[in-house]
């Protein structure tokens, strides 16, 4: 094969290999991106059944119960909007995790819209504010440092 | 005055770049400079390292005048978090960064001596021209020397999850492989500009790749092992995005890594090998736009400001962009490297460059998806393991296989009937070890199950090139090769074995109370309190027993006064065979406390591995620059 030839195969091959694995990572991501929802957005959006998806949200004071085995937890997450949404979990709840304050959870909604999470997320930091809350997480944080 | 020191310091290495870039520049265009702009270069990584050996000295003093040290240190942390505290922050971490990129431009300056010199004194302005970018954004954006005025009386402490000794170790060793990779950007930048690319010019970038990807791999397998014990939370890779951001440039040093072989062997992959080096540090500087710009929120993100995202966004369009502008330009006057069969090491070389270009686009696809989506449509979503499990997952197997094929193909050309043959003793091996799983242990999924028959298989044929060798007489490099390759089977047998076998198990108990997880049963005795510090803790007193023996472990649940945090501190038994880990949880109203428990065979293997690769890299890197050194004293 002339050199020429042999480089324009190569290049042509790369590409192919990269387009696919891009088309590849699409088509994966439709079915597998986790969607992020605030208790204010499933009102809107209505509930999703058929996916894993994130909600995040502040954790309502006073909400937090702990049920008979010892390891299950069910607390409500609030946002500014009046709605919540109800949420059960099994595990050890991350450090930074306390009534008041933020929580992203990964799990599936369920048909009477309450939400059982898989996963608390561990890896927010202590100045993590749901993205709508940002401006008064900021502010917080400057009168903390004074 | 250090502070004003570190500074002024910061300024002169700055205008220094802009010296060494300006000289570069003017003996490319035939000025008789080029002896200048060596020492030049020297003296900014010098400079550079002064400067942030200043805001060392500041976070040992605890000096609170210096607004970044009041922001991130406290006068009762241990002295090695003080120490490593200086890169455990927005400004020092970047400080770090152009520190040790203007460290790799003097290394080069130095020790590099077999390149043309013309392409080395380009080689080096575009170094100069990177480092002036990122000099700006200190100055500008994120001086780390501001005062501030008043002093308060106390600092507001360092995030406890980074109060670990792995803060010493993953960022500097992350950062050196990482910015490293610069010097082979530069390297491409300097050959597209003086159109020399070819055997001589790869064997010289081929070190600098390879000290580079070699503390790549270290940093990522550090960071991995650390976030596994640290976070509490049983995983060693959660396919974050700041780990993509440091995955994506390891992907990409590693198909240059292989390319460059086949530049400097076979004088093939030319435009191929320069657009690589291009893309690895490409991916550098998109990593550092994720992890430093604050549009991901963890504990590597240390502060949200736009300002800087802009900034870092701008620098990173104009390298890249410049970078393939020039790509465009000049590749179609690099002249035609020669040409291979299918069947060849070249063609397995070739085929391994297409795996990881492929894998590096489903990570870069996956991580950038998502910002891309919110910033277009607004709405949120996050892409996580399914999805890069299920992308990445066959392609990395596929590769897999060609690694371990790749070493026992010949150059320039081969029989497939004559490497199958060569493969066959691995094959089979894998067959019975799939068959053996399918028996003993069904269920297990198919991609573990895939991966620990190539784990077998492969970590069998990445041994075969040293058969039937002297093996005091095989060269250094050779051995290199084959021990990373063998880390990869190494690596992948733990993830595998891992994935397949982990147990895990969920308990609220009181004193006493059995909980059964693998071959142990982990009884909890007391809970007593501690104190650190600057730290108290409630530690749980485990009694194991299992296999004959006993012994106690200690998780904590640590409350931390500076900043007021809560972390959990994971307990861990290493066996030969596996890990037990161990987290306390809260304590229940009803007096009972939570446990959570993992055995998980084999899960060492993982970061062995990974060290075993980095291991690999040493020795070729060692093997390579002697060999080249021998060459130089025949010819003298």
């Amino acid at each position: 094969m002339k050199a020429k030839n042999q480089r324009l195969t190569l290049l042509i091959l790369a590409i192919v290999a990269v387009l696919a694995a891009v088309l590849l990572a699409m088509s994966a991501l439709k079915d597998q991106a986790a969607y992020f929802y605030a208790p204010g957005d499933v009102a809107r959006k209505g509930l999703v059944l058929d996916r894993a998806v994130r909600i995040g949200g502040m954790v309502r004071q006073g909400s937090i119960e702990r049920l008979q085995d010892g390891t299950t937890i069910r607390f409500v997450v609030g946002d500014e909007t009046d709605a919540t949404i109800p949420v059960t979990f099994t595990g050890i709840v991350p450090d930074l995790f306390r009534e008041g304050s933020g929580v992203v959870a990964e799990g599936r909604f369920q048909q009477d819209g309450s939400f059982v999470a898989s996963e608390i997320l561990a890896k927010h930091d202590e100045n993590y504010m749901p993205p709508r809350l940002g401006p008064q997480g900021e502010k917080h944080k400057t009168e903390t440092l004074q | 005055m250090i502070a004003e020191a570190g500074l002024a310091a910061l300024w002169i290495a700055a205008a220094l770049s802009l010296l060494q870039l300006a000289l570069g520049g003017a003996a490319l265009r035939g000025a008789a400079l080029d002896h200048a702009v060596r020492p030049v270069s020297v003296v900014q990584g010098v400079v550079a390292a002064f400067s942030f050996g200043c805001l060392v000295l500041l976070f040992l003093r605890t000096d609170l005048s210096v607004l970044l040290v009041a922001q991130n240190s406290h006068s009762a942390k241990p002295w090695l978090y003080k120490f490593a505290g200086t890169w455990g922050n927005h400004e020092g971490s970047m400080l770090l960064w152009v520190t040790v990129l203007a460290l790799a431009g003097a290394a080069v300056a130095l020790f590099e001596r077999k390149v043309a010199e013309r392409t080395l004194i380009a080689t080096l302005a575009a170094q100069a021209a990177i480092a002036l970018g990122f000099y700006a954004f200190l100055l500008f954006a994120s001086n780390p020397f501001a005062r501030l005025n008043p002093a308060p009386p106390e600092g507001a402490g360092l995030n406890p999850l980074l109060q670990d000794p792995g803060l010493a170790f993953h960022p500097p060793t992350l950062y050196f492989g990482y910015v490293g990779i610069s010097v082979a950007f530069s390297f491409a930048v300097g050959a597209l500009l003086t159109r020399d690319v070819g055997p001589a010019f790869a064997r010289a970038m081929r070190p600098w790749v390879l000290a580079a990807w070699t503390l790549l791999t270290i940093g990522i397998t550090a960071g991995s092992y650390w976030a596994y014990y640290e976070l509490g939370w049983g995983g060693w890779w959660f396919w974050d995005p700041v780990e993509n951001a440091s995955l994506m440039p390891w992907l990409a040093a590693t198909a240059l890594l292989h390319s460059v072989t086949v530049l400097a062997t076979r004088d093939g992959l030319r435009a191929w090998t320069l657009m690589l080096a291009v893309v690895a540090f490409s991916m550098s500087m998109v990593g550092t736009f994720l992890v430093r710009s604050g549009i991901l929120t963890s504990v590597h993100s240390f502060a949200v400001d736009p300002g800087r995202g802009a900034f870092i966004l701008a620098l990173l369009g104009l390298y890249i962009g410049g970078a393939l502008l020039l790509f465009a330009l000049r590749v179609g006057t690099v002249r035609e490297g020669a040409t291979f069969e299918p069947v060849s090491r070249e063609g397995a070389l070739v085929a391994n460059n297409l795996l990881l270009s492929a894998i590096l686009g489903i990570v870069f696809v996956g991580t950038l998806y998502p910002l891309a989506v919110e910033a277009v449509t607004g709405e949120k979503l996050s892409v996580g393991p399914p999805y890069f499990n299920s992308a990445t997952g066959p392609l990395a197997l596929l590769l897999v296989l060609i690694l371990g094929a790749g070493p026992l193909i010949r150059w320039r050309r081969d029989r497939l009937a004559a490497v199958a043959r060569r493969m066959a003793v691995p094959l089979v091996l894998s067959v019975l070890v799939c068959l053996a799983f399918l028996l003993f242990a069904p269920g297990i999924g198919i991609l573990p199950l895939l991966g620990l028959m190539l784990a077998v298989g492969i970590g069998v044929a990445s041994l075969a090139p040293l058969w039937g060798r002297n093996l005091r007489r095989t060269p250094l490099f050779t051995w290199g090769m084959v021990i990373a390759h063998f880390g990869v089977a190494v690596s992948l047998g733990g993830m595998a074995s891992e994935g397949a076998f982990t147990q895990e198990r969920l308990a609220a108990v009181r004193p006493g109370e059995p909980v059964r997880v693998g071959p142990y049963t982990v009884r909890l005795r007391s809970v007593d309190p501690i104190a650190g510090p600057n730290w108290t803790a409630m530690e749980g007193q485990l009694l194991v027993e299992g296999r004959g023996s006993a012994f106690t472990l200690g998780p904590q649940a640590r409350t931390f006064t500076a900043p007021p945090t809560e972390t959990s501190e994971a307990a861990i038994a290493t066996r030969i065979d596996g890990q037990l880990y161990t987290v306390l949880g809260r304590q229940n109203e009803d007096g009972r406390w939570q446990l959570r428990l993992w055995w998980k065979p084999f899960v060492t293997l993982i970061w062995f591995g990974g060290g075993l690769i980095a291991l690999g890299g040493l020795l070729s890197l060692i093997g390579r620059v002697r060999r080249e050194g021998r060459a130089k004293e025949a010819l003298a």
